[in-house]
């Protein structure tokens, strides 16, 4: 990958080239250490292809969690590879991980994780900034996110005059401004009632259908539902990989609403 | 650093008005304190200039021996004493270039001065000549000065100081309804013919009880003094002057006295004393400016702590804006640029009280503003909050963003 000491768009590490978007193989996870060690990861190898939409299941304690920060390149795994559209994650640096994050993956937290005494329009456009885009070409795609999540009268809302569905939109916006190949989503619907659940959902169904990844950590049978591929976790090792849909086409659900 | 840096760093300021204005409270009484007391040394050094001038500007006091070391006990065979002769010799141009004006002065002590019933004892009384006038820059306020026609003449007459007249007539009277009268100065009647402008207090006396009268009138008046003078003043013909003017008079004064050494004769350089009296207040300046400092230093970890107390609580945004793609740098920024908007902000309200503050009058001083403390006071501040907030701000640059996410 091309140094980037500069804020030029990333492109290539997420150029589409690589056969799988994301290419983890063997991956383990230990926390502590001596008599205190926790096996989170047991060796863990997932292949993501492009356009796919996957569900990560498992209990809590399975290691999901564990897995999507790797996957998010938030942590790095103990023991094992991960390659991220063909590039090696585990030989890059924090200003180009920085870089990864801010443009390759966007980020869907089940807290939403929106900075707080900041209008909606500015949560947005932060990682346009971090981009280092100009402020009207910032301010232009940051309102078009927000209008593609159905938030267009709310820019100039702060995240607590906002609902936790409508929070959870400028999240979504938040994590799409920048076009990432991935967008990774974290109990996205852990917090919101199910009117909210369905928007999301849908909003997610959309996002998959115009190609983009996406990869959903959840617990519920209905949000996974609507991937095309479920994984389930149990203990730190992947207990089943079943595939809902073809990754060429539509979601299973897309269109339907879940009441 | 650029225009959203600020704003974010703006807003972080104005998150916790309550924490920021008392974090800002210490940069701003450490740099008006800076201010305030580096006016204060100069104002004072300023003062104590002024009244060393108004001792006379480039003089030279000669007085014959060591102050108390008992030449005049009988320990040498002659007493070498000052004479009209040699007060005439120091006032030849050929020897003495440098000399511009010289004065004689025969002291007289403890005279009583008597008017209508009141009475009181100048701290000074002196006789003298109409060049001292000239020399410590005597003007009358009211009346004229004596001249030296009036010296010649035995002229029984007197300038007094304001404070002497204020003690014979109360201080409530018109000080020059005492010209044209007559005083009891031991026993004779002087005609008080000027009232001297006053000088005030030079620190150690009051330079207006004072009384001026022709050299010959208090020699009649005290008598047995003979030809001799205490003092000669002597004026240099400006301030670079005054060390060759002090050379010229010990020869000509050496040459004259048989017997003389150079210890024979006290010199008291007005310029050298200027000097070192400046060399004191300096000292006296950096000594007040360290102190200060002190306060700003102070001030300075009161924005570290501050600036841990604000990376501790918003761990977690910073978790977030990394998962987003901030850079440690970027982060790294936000950071220090709230710590120097602290001291910038601390540091411009600073200025404005320090400036405020050094209009009044403190202790008797009037503080004079010097420029250099200003802009010195504001860039340590600014410094200041660089230094101290570059270690909160790593910290935070440094946090693990899945840690800084999990953060509770």
């Amino acid at each position: 990958m091309a140094p980037t000491s500069g804020r030029e768009p990333l492109g290539l590490a997420l150029s589409g080239n690589a056969a799988h978007v994301i290419d983890i193989r063997s991956a383990t996870k230990v926390y502590g250490i001596g008599d205190i060690q926790v096996h989170a990861l047991r060796g863990v190898s997932l292949q993501v292809e492009r356009g796919d939409y996957v569900a990560i299941m498992g209990a809590s304690g399975s290691g999901k969690s564990t897995l999507m920060n790797i996957i998010g390149c938030l942590d790095a795994p103990t023991a094992g590879e991960y390659y991220l559209d063909g590039a090696d994650v585990n030989v890059l640096g924090d200003s180009e991980l920085a870089d990864i994050r801010n443009r390759g993956i966007g980020f869907v937290f089940q807290s939403f994780n929106l900075i707080a005494r900041t209008s909606a329009l500015a949560n947005v456009e932060l990682p346009l900034m971090y981009a280092g885009m100009k402020r009207a070409a910032r301010r232009e795609r940051a309102l078009a996110a927000l209008a593609a999540v159905g938030l267009a009268d709310r820019v100039q809302h702060h995240p607590n005059e906002l609902s936790g569905g409508q929070q959870q939109r400028v999240a979504i916006a938040r994590a799409i401004v920048t076009s990432p190949a991935i967008v990774l989503a974290d109990e996205p619907t852990g917090a919101l009632d199910s009117v909210s659940t369905a928007e999301v959902l849908q909003i997610f169904d959309q996002l998959n259908q115009f190609g983009r990844t996406v990869i959903v950590i959840t617990h519920e049978r209905e949000v996974a539902d609507h991937a095309k591929r479920v994984v389930r976790l149990r203990d730190g090792s992947i207990l089943d990989d079943t595939r809902q849909a073809p990754v060429v086409g539509k979601p299973p659900l897309t269109g339907e609403r879940v009441a | 650093m650029n225009i959203e840096g600020l704003r974010i760093a703006l807003s972080g300021i104005i998150a916790n008005k309550l924490r920021s204005s008392l974090t800002m409270l210490g940069i701003m009484i450490g740099v008006a304190s800076v201010i305030v007391l580096v006016a204060v040394g100069a104002g004072s050094a300023a003062a104590s200039r002024k009244r060393l001038e108004a001792l006379g500007s480039n003089t030279l006091t000669i007085q014959t021996g060591g102050f108390g070391f008992g030449n005049r006990g009988g320990t040498q065979s002659r007493i070498i004493r000052i004479e009209d002769a040699d007060v005439a010799a120091l006032q030849k141009k050929d020897d003495a270039p440098s000399v511009k004006l010289v004065a004689p002065i025969v002291n007289a002590n403890s005279i009583t001065a008597v008017y209508n019933g009141a009475s009181t004892t100048p701290s000074q009384f002196q006789g003298t000549t109409e060049a001292l006038f000239s020399i410590r820059d005597y003007t009358v306020e009211s009346g004229v000065r004596f001249t030296n026609e009036d010296v010649d003449a035995h002229a029984k007459v007197a300038v007094i100081g304001l404070s002497v007249a204020k003690n014979l007539l109360g201080t409530d009277a018109d000080a020059s309804s005492l010209i044209g009268e007559q005083v009891k100065f031991a026993n004779a009647n002087l005609t008080v013919i000027g009232i001297l402008k006053p000088k005030g207090t030079n620190g150690i006396q009051d330079q207006d009880n004072l009384v001026l009268a022709p050299l010959t009138t208090v020699r009649d008046l005290i008598a047995g003094n003979g030809s001799a003078v205490s003092q000669v003043v002597v004026q240099a013909e400006n301030r670079k002057a005054t060390d060759s003017a002090q050379g010229e008079v010990l020869a000509i004064l050496l040459s004259r006295k048989a017997g003389s050494t150079t210890t024979s004769f006290q010199v008291l350089n007005q310029a050298s004393l200027l000097a070192t009296q400046d060399a004191n207040n300096r000292t006296f300046t950096v000594l007040l400016g360290a102190v200060a400092a002190i306060s700003l230093l102070v001030g300075g970890i009161g924005v570290m702590n501050i600036m841990l107390v604000t990376v501790t609580e918003r761990t977690r945004e910073i978790g977030i804006r990394k998962a987003i793609g901030a850079r440690r740098s970027d982060v790294l920024g936000q950071f220090l640029t709230e710590a120097v908007l602290l001291t910038m902000l601390g540091g411009l309200l600073g200025v404005a009280a320090g400036l405020i503050g050094s209009r009044f009058t403190i202790v008797d001083v009037k503080p004079v503003v010097a420029p250099y403390s200003v802009f010195l006071a504001f860039g340590v501040a600014v410094v200041v909050g660089l230094f101290f907030g570059i270690y909160p701000a790593n910290r935070a640059a440094q946090l693990r963003p899945i840690d800084a996410l999990r953060y509770e």
